[in-house]
C-alpha cells in the first residue's frame, strides 16, 4: 500500500501560501543556502544521484540532462523553465504555481547555479492570468529578499530571473518550439540535434525543464538524494503530483510515491462516481494510450506503465466512466490535436486533419466498415514519422481505443450514429441513478 | 537589431501621447532580454492592451520597435490564439471543449452560452461585452468543467451557472472567479498584465481551491491520527516539522457553483505543453 505524502504540496494550504514569508517560515530557501556553498559539480551529482526524471512527461533524467552542457566558453548558458502546462488532463504546474511560487523560484536558483546560469526564464501560458501575477510577485519578492539579484547571499553568485508569458499555442511545450517561441518567433520545433544543451535559447547551452521537476530541486538539496531516491521505485524514483480529474468523487492533486497505483488513488479520492464504473482512463494525458479496468493495478512508474503498453506522462488521470462514448471522446482529442498541429511538417499536418474527418463521420454515423483501418492505417503514417512528438501523441488515444474498443466503433457505423446520451456523463445529470446494486467504486 | 527611434517618423496611427506611452513600455519590455526579439510576444499582447486587439497599427508599432517587417510580425501574431485579429469583447469567455470538460458538461455550456448569447465561437455580442470562444485544456481538469473570463478560473460550471455570469458581465456588475483575482478585469487590463505589468493583484484570492488541496486533506488526517509527523512515507518527514493537523476545508470555494452531489458522507460540500512522451530530451 502506497501512502500519499507531502513534499511540493506541503505548504498549499497555508495562509497566503504564495507568499516569500509563508515558503520561508516553512524552511524554504534553506535549499539555496545549502547549494551557494556547494561545488556547482556536486549539485549536478546530487540530481544525476537523486533519480529525479523529468516530470513534464519525457522521464528523461534531470541530473543528466544539466550533465549534457558542453564546457564552459565564457559565454551564457540559459535555463528555460517550461510552465506552459496544456497537455490534456494536466493540471499539476498550475496550481502548484498558484499556490506556492517559491517553490518554483527556489529551484530556478539552485539549477541556475548548479549549471552556470546567470539569466534564467519561467515560461509561462498565456491563459492563466492569475497564475502569471503570482510568478511576477514571487520574482519580486525573491529580488527584494536576496534570493535574485546580484552576489545572491553574499556568495558572489548573480541570477536575473524573467518571467514570459505566452500567447495560447499548445505546440510551446516542446521544447524547441518553446524556445523559438521565447525568440519571439512562431512556436514550431526545430531539429534535433543539436539539443538545446547544446545550442538551445540564443543557440547557446540551455536547460529546458518542467514546473515540477525544477520545484524538486529544493528538497533534494535539503533533504539529500537519498531521500528522494528512497521514494518511488528503483528506476522511477522521488514523489510526484497524480491528478485525479472526471468521473471521480473527489478529483484534485495526490502527490505520492511514483509506483502508486489507481486502485489505491481511487481508494483515497472516493472511487468512481457514485453509481458508475471506470471505463477508461488515461495514465498521463491523452496523449498517452489509454487504459481499461484491467490496468488498476498496474504501478505508476515510467516502467511499468510503458511496459503495459502505455506511459506515464504527466500523470494526468483523466477518469471516464461507462456513460461516456470513447468515439466521442476520441474524436474530441483528435480535433484538439488537429488545431494545434503547428503546420510545419507534413504528416502531422495533413494526418491529423484527416483522422479529425474520419472519427468526426464516424461519430456522426456515417462511417464505413473499411474506416476503422484507415484510421489504423493513417496513424500508422504518423507514429514516428513527424517532426516532434504532438503527432506521434495523436495517434495514441486512437490506436489504443481501437484496441480496447472496437466493438463501441462498429456500434457507431452504417448510420447508426453515436447510442451515448451525452448528458449522463456531465457533472450535473440529473438523469435518476442506476439501481444500487450496481453502484460502488467502480473497477475496484 | 533594436529600433531606430520612433516618435515623429512612426507609420502607426497613433496619437502622440499614446505612442510616448507605448514607446515607453517598449524600452521596459525588451530590457528584460538579451536579445531583443524575445520582447515580441508581450509586445502584442501590450498593444492589445491599448486597442483591443493586434490592429494595424499594433503591427506596425512592433516592427518600427524591432526593425523588422510588418509581415513577419504578422506572422508571428497569428501563430498563437491569444492574439486577436479584430476587436475582441470587453470580457473573452471560453468556456474548455476539450475532451474532459466536454464529457463533464462543457459541451452543453457551451450550446447554452452561444444560445443565450447569440454568437459563435470566436464571436462578440453587439454591445461589444462578451467574445464567446471554445478554448482548449487550460490544466484545470480537476475543477471541470471550467469556463474563463479574461484566463481567470471560474470553476465546476453549469449552463445556468455561465449564463448567469454572462448576464452580470453584460450588466457591468463585478464578477469574481472561482480561483483568481477578487474581480475579473477587462481584456485590455489584462493584457497589459500578461505584457509583464504587474497590476499589483498577486495577493487577491485563494491559495488553492478544494480539489487541490484534497491529497494534502488526506495526509495531514492520517498525520493528526497517527500523531508521528516523522513516520516514513508521510510528507511532514519529507519537508518540515510544521504543525500538521489542520485539516482543511474540503472546497465549496467562494463563487463555485458546483452541483456536484454528495456522493458520500464526506463529500457533503461538493467539490503541460506537450508531455514529449517519446522524446528523452523534453525535461
Amino acid at each position: 500500500m502506497t501512502e500519499l505524502m507531502a513534499a511540493l504540496t506541503d505548504t498549499w494550504d497555508a495562509e497566503n501560501s504564495w507568499k516569500l514569508s509563508t515558503y520561508e517560515a516553512a524552511g524554504g530557501y534553506e535549499g539555496l543556502r545549502r547549494a551557494l556553498r556547494t561545488d556547482p559539480a556536486d549539485l549536478v551529482q546530487m540530481v544525476k544521484d537523486s533519480g529525479l526524471r523529468g516530470r513534464g512527461g519525457a522521464g528523461f533524467p534531470t541530473g543528466m540532462k544539466w550533465g549534457f552542457l558542453p564546457e564552459p566558453d565564457g559565454g551564457p548558458r540559459y535555463l528555460v523553465v517550461n510552465a506552459d502546462e496544456s497537455e490534456p488532463g494536466t493540471c499539476k504546474d498550475i496550481p502548484l504555481m498558484m499556490a506556492s511560487p517559491q517553490h518554483l523560484v527556489e529551484g530556478v536558483a539552485i539549477t541556475s547555479f548548479a549549471i552556470g546560469c546567470h539569466h534564467a526564464f519561467i515560461y509561462v501560458r498565456g491563459e492563466v492570468l492569475h497564475v502569471y501575477r503570482r510568478l511576477l510577485a514571487a520574482v519580486r519578492e525573491a529580488y527584494a529578499a536576496g534570493h535574485l539579484g546580484r552576489d545572491i547571499h553574499g556568495s558572489g553568485y548573480d541570477l536575473e530571473v524573467t518571467v514570459h508569458a505566452g500567447a495560447g499555442a499548445y505546440i510551446c511545450g516542446e521544447e524547441t518550439a518553446l524556445l523559438d517561441s521565447l525568440e519571439g518567433r512562431r512556436g514550431q520545433p526545430r531539429l534535433k540535434p543539436p539539443f538545446p544543451a547544446v545550442a538551445g535559447l540564443y543557440a547557446r547551452p540551455t536547460v529546458v525543464n518542467n514546473v515540477e521537476s525544477i520545484a524538486s530541486v529544493p528538497g533534494i538539496v535539503t533533504h539529500g538524494a537519498d531521500w528522494f531516491s528512497s521514494l518511488g521505485t528503483e528506476k522511477s524514483s522521488g514523489h510526484g503530483l497524480f491528478s485525479l480529474s472526471g468521473h471521480v468523487t473527489r478529483p484534485g492533486q495526490y502527490e505520492a510515491p511514483l509506483g502508486i497505483t489507481l486502485r489505491e488513488l481511487l481508494d483515497q479520492a472516493g472511487g468512481v462516481r457514485a453509481g458508475h464504473q471506470l471505463k477508461f482512463w488515461t495514465p498521463g494525458g491523452s496523449s498517452t494510450p489509454i487504459f481499461t479496468h484491467e490496468h488498476l493495478d498496474v504501478p505508476l512508474d515510467y516502467e511499468s506503465v510503458g511496459a503495459a503498453g502505455s506511459m506515464l506522462g504527466t500523470r494526468a488521470l483523466q477518469i471516464f466512466d461507462e456513460t461516456t462514448c470513447v468515439v466521442r471522446a476520441v474524436s474530441r482529442w483528435t480535433d484538439f490535436y488537429a488545431h494545434e498541429s503547428c503546420g510545419k511538417c507534413t504528416p502531422c499536418r495533413e494526418g491529423t486533419y484527416w483522422l479529425k474527418q474520419i472519427l468526426h463521420r464516424i461519430e456522426a454515423g456515417d462511417g464505413e466498415e473499411t474506416d476503422l483501418d484507415l484510421l489504423l492505417d493513417l496513424c500508422d503514417n504518423i507514429l514516428g514519422r513527424a517532426f516532434c512528438a504532438l503527432g506521434d501523441g495523436a495517434t495514441s488515444p486512437i490506436t489504443s481505443s481501437i484496441q480496447y474498443f472496437r466493438t463501441e466503433y462498429e456500434a457507431h457505423l452504417g448510420g447508426r450514429g453515436c447510442p451515448f446520451d451525452p448528458a449522463r456523463s456531465t457533472l450535473f445529470d440529473d438523469t435518476p441513478q442506476a439501481p444500487p446494486a450496481l453502484a460502488g467504486a467502480g473497477g475496484h | 537589431m533594436t529600433a531606430e527611434p520612433v516618435g515623429a517618423r512612426s507609420r502607426t496611427g497613433y496619437d502622440a501621447e499614446t505612442l510616448a506611452a507605448l514607446v515607453a513600455d517598449a524600452e521596459q519590455i525588451l530590457a528584460r532580454y538579451p536579445d531583443p526579439r524575445s520582447g515580441l510576444l508581450p509586445l502584442l499582447h501590450l498593444v492589445q492592451s491599448v486597442d483591443g486587439y493586434v490592429s494595424r497599427d499594433g503591427i506596425i508599432f512592433c516592427a518600427e520597435q524591432l526593425g523588422m517587417t510588418a509581415a513577419e510580425i504578422s506572422a508571428v501574431a497569428t501563430f498563437y490564439t491569444q492574439y486577436k485579429r479584430h476587436p475582441n469583447g470587453e470580457y473573452t469567455v471560453g468556456v474548455c471543449t476539450n475532451t474532459l470538460c466536454a464529457v463533464m458538461g462543457g459541451d452543453a455550456i457551451f450550446d447554452r452560452l452561444a444560445d443565450h448569447l447569440g454568437v459563435g465561437h470566436d464571436e462578440t455580442t453587439p454591445d461589444g461585452s462578451v467574445t464567446l470562444e471554445r478554448v482548449e485544456c487550460n490544466a484545470a481538469c480537476d475543477y471541470a468543467p471550467v469556463v474563463m473570463v479574461n484566463w481567470e478560473f471560474f470553476d465546476n460550471q453549469t449552463p445556468d451557472s455561465a449564463a448567469e455570469l454572462t448576464d452580470r458581465l453584460r450588466a457591468g456588475e463585478t464578477v469574481a472567479p472561482t480561483r483568481g483575482a477578487a474581480s475579473v478585469c477587462s481584456f485590455k487590463q489584462m493584457s497589459r498584465v500578461l505584457a509583464g505589468f504587474d497590476d499589483g493583484r498577486a495577493d487577491e484570492g485563494v491559495g488553492a481551491g478544494g480539489p487541490t488541496l484534497e491529497g494534502l486533506r488526506l495526509v495531514r488526517a492520517a498525520a493528526a491520527v497517527d500523531d508521528a509527523p516523522g513516520t516514513p512515507g508521510t510528507p511532514a518527514a519529507a519537508t518540515s516539522d510544521r504543525p500538521g493537523a489542520e485539516v482543511p476545508p474540503e472546497t465549496g470555494t467562494e463563487q463555485s457553483s458546483a452541483e456536484r452531489r454528495p456522493t458520500t458522507p464526506s463529500d457533503d460540500t461538493g467539490p503541460a505543453g506537450p508531455a514529449d512522451p517519446e522524446e528523452g530530451d523534453d525535461d
